[in-house]
């Protein structure tokens, strides 16, 4: 923030606090959000899902029958272990939460996602920058690039060593993107060495500039296994261009099987088995995730022994079907560049229709041991164990997530599942996320926790029931993000 | 504008008092508990309008012999009257002096065994004869605080840096026990600003108006983050408060002080930590809180 932060007066009670933007009133109920004051409790959570049109499912208003909810349409409320609000401290709720042989709690403090991070998939066969160079945001090392995936290449964001072990500004910027990123805003990365790419979840990646459009079919040699029967006939020679497999349809397998004849072709690169050739040049933002903006340069002179004449026909494609050239050997054995013949046009179009659209994913990865400390049951490994063993479900904001195997509660959503500006954060920084543990009533008691403190979640949506003349869920402002604010 | 609202727990048993900045959970034992919860309720109604009445004043730096017309506000005052010669408001005393004004109504009520007033972790309770009250220290795993009938102590407070108010220091969190609840909430206070390490490259300070724009704490950085610290510094903290809590307790002030900062703690004046996980906390445990 470099303006200076707006405050503004909140009406909801005779303090009437001054409230600086982006922060709660003395009451951590009410908070500025973008010059309005919003109630930030998880009703919000609630209000939004309502605005979302989705589902609503009081569980604890009617009589929950004691069964694991599983539907991830079913409202679960952030038990007190998360938020929806920048600053949002749930203490007029946690002072309630009872413990086993004790008359009432001392605490300060609630836990938050010191340890958390995001994994970020961008759909590209372009490269981005070599496996573990650094990803900046706004000059800042927030991350790097980890190994990559099929068509894929991934970013690991954030963590404690950025978000708490480096500089600052480094905290700062590094909170400050995974919030975004969490929260389906785009964000610029740059990476060392390599490209700048916009990132945001649900959308297709932008890199340098360019719009990535659609992520390939398979690897140059597995494109021509699958469309070898295809060219058969129509075409001397398929090359099908590729930075990791570049497949040559004479000499691969599918094209053996088909007794393709060879054509003479000589392909830069080193030969892995027959047809197909790692390294034919080097990584880049041209064809198939090469730097080669000219096909022709990954070839070498046309062997005349081998089955290359005149008038000998070639296609090369990239793996995505975004760049295609026709070839014929002049008298010299020289390619030289012809129209796409239009019976050869379908079988790129299918190279390219088979391409699913390029997205960037993020999945938001937290370890939630903190959280469960100050109280959920009087036992943490119990509860811990009973989530590993799947009889307690752990959702954020009703989305379902992946619990990592092995120790403690480590978990990854999807984050375009979760309601709108679901996460904030706290000056720690560290992200605030909504996290809810779902269990059974019986094996509640089991893990050590007892029958009234599954009714003190409940509390929570009660006291919500019992404002009610004070609470209202309202539908969005027009043109508002603001997807729910209560007031009287 | 919301008005002040009552509401029982879930549990049917406790009471939940709200208005404003203010959450009370009030649970009273006893044949006298319908009519305890009935005083306790009439006496809120009005108490925040009190207070906001008086606030201007009340955010001031405190004088000595300074006179309030509200009795929450003179609770307030009379808490910080020892600490006047260093820099306080009486609102470091608020949430202690409201549970000790509804917990006076509420012991009006006959037949009480047991009653509290818990307001944000600032307690203020009431026991009969042989009857004692444990509270749970959050930040020590298993520590617990248990005080019978036998002794004047009627108030625990908590504070701490990363608590609801704002810190000087960087205690994780003070616990103090006192005769009431103001009393502990400002001795708790003071302590954990003196469990300070000042200028510390680790340690992230903003100013509190820039956190509350209306904060009594004004223009004062105030703690928002803890880093990570040696053994040394941790020892060289709690040491500086525990000089603060032990002169609290030479001068009377409180009964006695639990101080803990990352996985150390100390424990001045009246034995009351009845038991500690023996285990030490794990340090990456610790960085979650």
């Amino acid at each position: 923030m470099s303006q200076p932060a707006p405050k503004i007066r909140c009406d909801a009670c005779p303090v009437m606090c001054f409230v600086a933007e982006g922060k709660t009133g003395a009451c951590d109920r009410y908070a500025n959000l973008d010059g309005q004051i919003v109630r930030c409790d998880p009703l919000t959570i609630l209000n939004r899902r309502i605005a979302q049109g989705g589902e609503v499912t009081p569980f604890l208003k009617s009589e929950w029958d004691g069964s694991l909810v599983r539907d991830d349409e079913v409202f679960v409320t952030a038990n007190g272990a998360g938020t929806t609000y920048p600053d949002y401290k749930p203490a007029p709720f946690i002072v309630s939460r009872e413990v086993d042989g004790v008359d009432f709690v001392t605490v300060v403090t609630e836990a938050i996602f010191s340890y958390c991070g995001v994994k970020v998939k961008i759909d590209t066969d372009r490269h981005l920058g070599h496996e573990g160079a650094v990803v900046r945001s706004a000059g800042e090392a927030i991350g790097h690039v980890t190994t990559s995936e099929y068509g894929s290449q991934m970013l690991s964001l954030g963590g404690v060593d950025h978000l708490t072990g480096g500089s600052k500004a480094e905290g700062r910027v590094t909170c400050d993107s995974l919030m975004k990123l969490c929260n389906k805003e785009a964000v610029e990365l740059t990476i060392d060495g390599g490209s700048t790419v916009v990132v945001q979840a649900g959308h297709a990646p932008i890199v340098d500039g360019h719009q990535e459009e659609r992520m390939r079919v398979g690897c140059g040699s597995a494109t021509i296994g699958m469309f070898a029967s295809q060219w058969k006939g129509l075409v001397d020679e398929v090359v099908v261009v590729d930075d990791h497999i570049t497949g040559v349809v004479s000499e691969h397998q599918a094209g053996k099987v088909l007794d393709w004849p060879d054509t003479g072709i000589k392909i830069t690169g080193r030969r892995s088995t027959p047809g197909r050739y790692f390294q034919v040049a080097e990584p880049g933002l041209g064809w198939g995730g090469t730097n080669v903006d000219d096909p022709l340069s990954i070839l070498g002179p046309w062997n005349p022994k081998k089955g290359a004449k005149p008038g000998l026909t070639m296609l090369m494609v990239s793996t995505t079907g975004e760049q295609f050239g026709y070839f014929v050997l002049d008298d010299a054995l020289v390619p030289q560049k012809e129209e796409l013949p239009d019976n050869l046009r379908p079988s790129v179009d299918l190279i390219a229709e088979n391409c699913e659209p390029a997205l960037c994913t993020v999945l938001f990865m937290g370890g939630a041991g903190g959280s469960l400390r100050s109280g959920v049951t009087e036992n943490p490994v119990k509860l811990t164990r009973s989530v590993q063993a799947l009889k307690t479900s752990v959702t954020c904001g009703g989305a379902p997530l992946y619990v990592w195997p092995g120790g403690g509660i480590t978990v990854m959503v999807d984050v375009t599942r979760m309601p709108e500006n679901s996460f904030g954060y706290v000056p720690t920084p560290a992200l605030v996320a909504p996290l809810e543990f779902t269990v059974a009533r019986d094996d509640y008691k089991t893990l050590g926790g007892h029958d009234s403190a599954v009714r003190s979640i409940g509390d929570i949506l009660e006291s919500g029931g019992e404002y009610g003349a004070d609470i209202r869920a309202i539908s969005p402002p027009e043109g508002s993000e603001l997807n729910a604010r209560t007031k009287r | 504008m919301e008005c002040a609202q009552a509401s029982l727990l879930a549990d049917g048993r406790r009471l939940h008092l709200h208005h404003g900045p203010i959450d009370l959970i009030v649970e009273a034992s006893g044949a006298g508990r319908t009519d305890a919860y009935v005083r306790a309720t009439k006496r809120f109604e009005s108490i925040l309008n009190e207070l906001v009445a008086e606030l201007p004043m009340l955010r001031m730096r405190a004088q000595k012999g300074a006179i309030f017309s509200g009795a929450v506000a003179r609770r307030m005052q009379q808490a910080v009257e020892p600490y006047c010669d260093k820099f306080v408001t009486p609102m470091i005393a608020v949430a202690g002096a409201v549970a000790d004004e509804i917990l006076e109504q509420i012991q009006q009520s006959p037949d009480l065994e047991k009653a509290y007033v818990n307001n944000g972790g600032d307690v203020a309770f009431y026991l009969a004869d042989g009857q004692h009250v444990s509270a749970a220290i959050a930040a020590l795993p298993g520590g617990r605080i248990t005080l019978d009938s036998s002794g004047s102590y009627h108030g625990i407070a908590t504070s701490g840096w990363s608590g609801r108010s704002y810190s000087l220091g960087i205690a994780d969190s003070v616990s103090v026990v006192a005769k009431d609840a103001a009393s502990a909430d400002v001795a708790a206070t003071m302590i954990a600003n003196a469990v300070n390490l000042p200028n510390h490259p680790h340690v992230t300070r903003v100013p509190a108006v820039e956190l509350s724009p209306d904060s009594d704490l004004g223009d004062l950085d105030v703690t928002t983050y803890v880093g990570d610290l040696s053994d040394v510094e941790i020892r060289s903290a709690l040491h500086n408060g525990s000089g603060i809590a032990q002169a609290c307790v030479d001068q009377n002030l409180i009964g006695g002080a639990i101080l803990q900062l990352k996985q150390e703690y100390r424990q001045i004046g009246v034995p009351v930590i009845q038991q500690v996980c023996s285990k030490p906390i794990p340090e990456q445990e610790l960085s979650y809180a």
